[in-house]
């Protein structure tokens, strides 16, 4: 060992330094985001909760081709339509089963109605299972509610597509 | 009825004692993992209450709510008795810390052997936890903990033997105002660092957590626990390093008095001097564990029996020396 290091050991002079070096840092800007009061940006293309859009005059888009039932590789889509009246084929039921999805969002990129749509919320934490058993209310829901949003990513991501 | 008026007196003491340590434990967990955040360029808790100063209370409440799980294996009575040990014990050791010169719930001769001898005790907790759990992780924790407490140990008796030739007397009381002129950091300043890193090791405190190392042992000893009875454990290690604290503070840094004797010092109370050096040490252990990387089995016992083992031993000749020659040594006690 030579003396140098031989002093640097006995005399802690890094320790000391280290000390220093740390207090400094304390009073640095932070790197992190003061989370549930300040949220980080989102990309366009994120994949969080789920919604089912509408057109601007209320009817539902989705046409029951079940195409993201077929395609959706954790079988979490369940979906059952009927004929109506006017000719044209509706879900009656569309069921996601949130704790079996993998957010892959091939049902987003399946649809040829741009109906099933992943939003940028991904704060739906519940305090039952239950209540992550979304119906088709709680879908279209969603989609009103963020209807703003949704229509924006999806056209700032159409360039891409 | 003397006899009860006498217990009524003494359980109010010690509850007066008791409420305000474990509040100020709950405010030191949270000022450690504001200075951990804040060293790292997180913020730390900071939501709940002031500046997230309820952060602990809150976390305690979900404690008390959680189930106690009891694994089947697990030896139940000692099992339920080790959290309680190990909390008990870091609470007790307070008894002899003098705030002030009044201020101190049982003013014993032999207050520092005391202290000694319960923050000795305070390793049982560990190896109980440890070996009741009957579990792989716990056991090898607990084996662990208990090599290094006791190593370390050695150096922190001997470090005290430094101070007390020094004072004379084994009285925290006497020892405090044996320092009215000079504070023992200064003349034994090696030894202050040997005892604030030994402190670290006691306290199971990185760079020292061997016991606990999360890569290599789950949790070490608290593997098993859940629920309030993890929560009396980390309460417990706490206690134990806000208690470290004041041992070092009492020892070294002229426990409850003001640094210098002169005006706008010596009108601030005692005890606020006694608080401020016990949060200033407690401020070095909280960035120390945001600096440190860990120690490796080997490097710890290597520098708990080769390096400070030694150096102290070495250090007390010096210093009996010094004194005997200079005739400086404490009078009445020879």
């Amino acid at each position: 060992m030579n003396l140098n290091r031989f002093l640097k050991t006995i005399f802690l002079t890094e320790f000391f330094l280290a000390i220093i070096k740390a207090i400094r840092e304390i009073f640095r800007p932070k790197k992190t985001i003061n989370y549930p009061f300040e949220k980080g940006q989102i990309s366009p293309r994120y994949r969080g909760e789920h919604a089912l859009r509408r057109y601007p005059n209320g009817e539902e888009r989705c046409i029951a081709c079940k195409l993201c039932e077929a395609v959706c590789p954790a079988q979490a889509i369940t979906i059952e339509s009927e004929e109506r009246k006017d000719g044209s084929r509706k879900t009656t039921r569309y069921d996601i089963d949130m704790l079996k999805c993998i957010y892959c969002g091939l049902c987003q990129e399946s649809c040829p109605v741009d109906a099933i749509v992943q939003g940028p919320n991904f704060e739906f934490a519940t305090e039952t299972r239950e209540e992550l058993y979304y119906n088709k209310e709680k879908l279209l829901d969603n989609g009103d509610r963020w209807e703003s949003v949704l229509a924006k990513n999806l056209k700032t991501d159409k360039i891409y597509k | 009825m003397e006899y009860l008026n006498t217990l009524i007196n003494e359980i109010y003491k010690i509850i007066f004692l008791v409420i305000p340590i474990l509040v100020s434990v709950a405010m030191i967990v949270w000022l450690d993992r504001r200075v951990w955040g804040l060293v790292q360029k997180r913020r730390g808790p900071n939501v709940v209450g002031p500046f997230g100063l309820f952060q602990t209370l809150a976390d305690a409440l979900k404690y008390i709510f959680k189930e106690i799980i009891i694994p089947a294996s697990a030896n139940k009575t000692i099992f339920i008795l080790a959290p309680i040990i190990t909390m008990t014990l870091a609470l007790v050791a307070w008894a002899v810390i003098p705030l002030s010169e009044t201020l101190v719930l049982s003013n014993i001769n032999v207050g520092i052997l005391y202290l000694f001898a319960i923050s000795s005790l305070g390793v049982y907790g560990i190896i109980m936890g440890g070996w009741a759990s009957n579990s792989k992780y716990p056991f090898l924790g607990a084996i662990r903990s208990a090599a290094q407490m006791v190593s370390y140990e050695v150096s922190i008796g001997i470090i005290i033997i430094n101070v007390l030739l020094c004072v004379g007397s084994l009285n925290l009381n006497d020892i405090v105002l044996a320092q009215k002129n000079l504070w023992y950091v200064i003349p034994l300043f090696p030894m202050f660092v040997v005892f604030f890193i030994s402190a670290l090791a006691e306290t199971n405190r990185p760079p020292f957590d061997l016991p606990e190392a999360e890569a290599e042992l789950v949790a070490g000893y608290q593997t098993e626990y859940s629920g309030m009875m993890y929560a009396m454990f980390w309460l417990g290690e706490y206690a134990n390093i806000l208690l470290m604290c004041a041992m070092g503070s009492i020892l070294f840094l002229g426990g409850w008095l003001p640094p210098l004797d002169i005006y706008p010092f010596n009108v601030v109370p005692a005890p606020f001097w006694m608080i401020f050096k016990i949060l200033f040490l407690f401020f070095l252990f909280a960035i120390i564990k945001a600096i440190v990387p860990r120690y490796r089995y080997d490097q710890l016992m290597r520098l708990g029996w080769k390096v400070f083992l030694p150096f102290s031993l070495i250090y007390v000749v010096l210093t009996a020396s010094f004194l005997l020659y200079f005739d400086k040594l404490p009078k009445g006690s020879f």
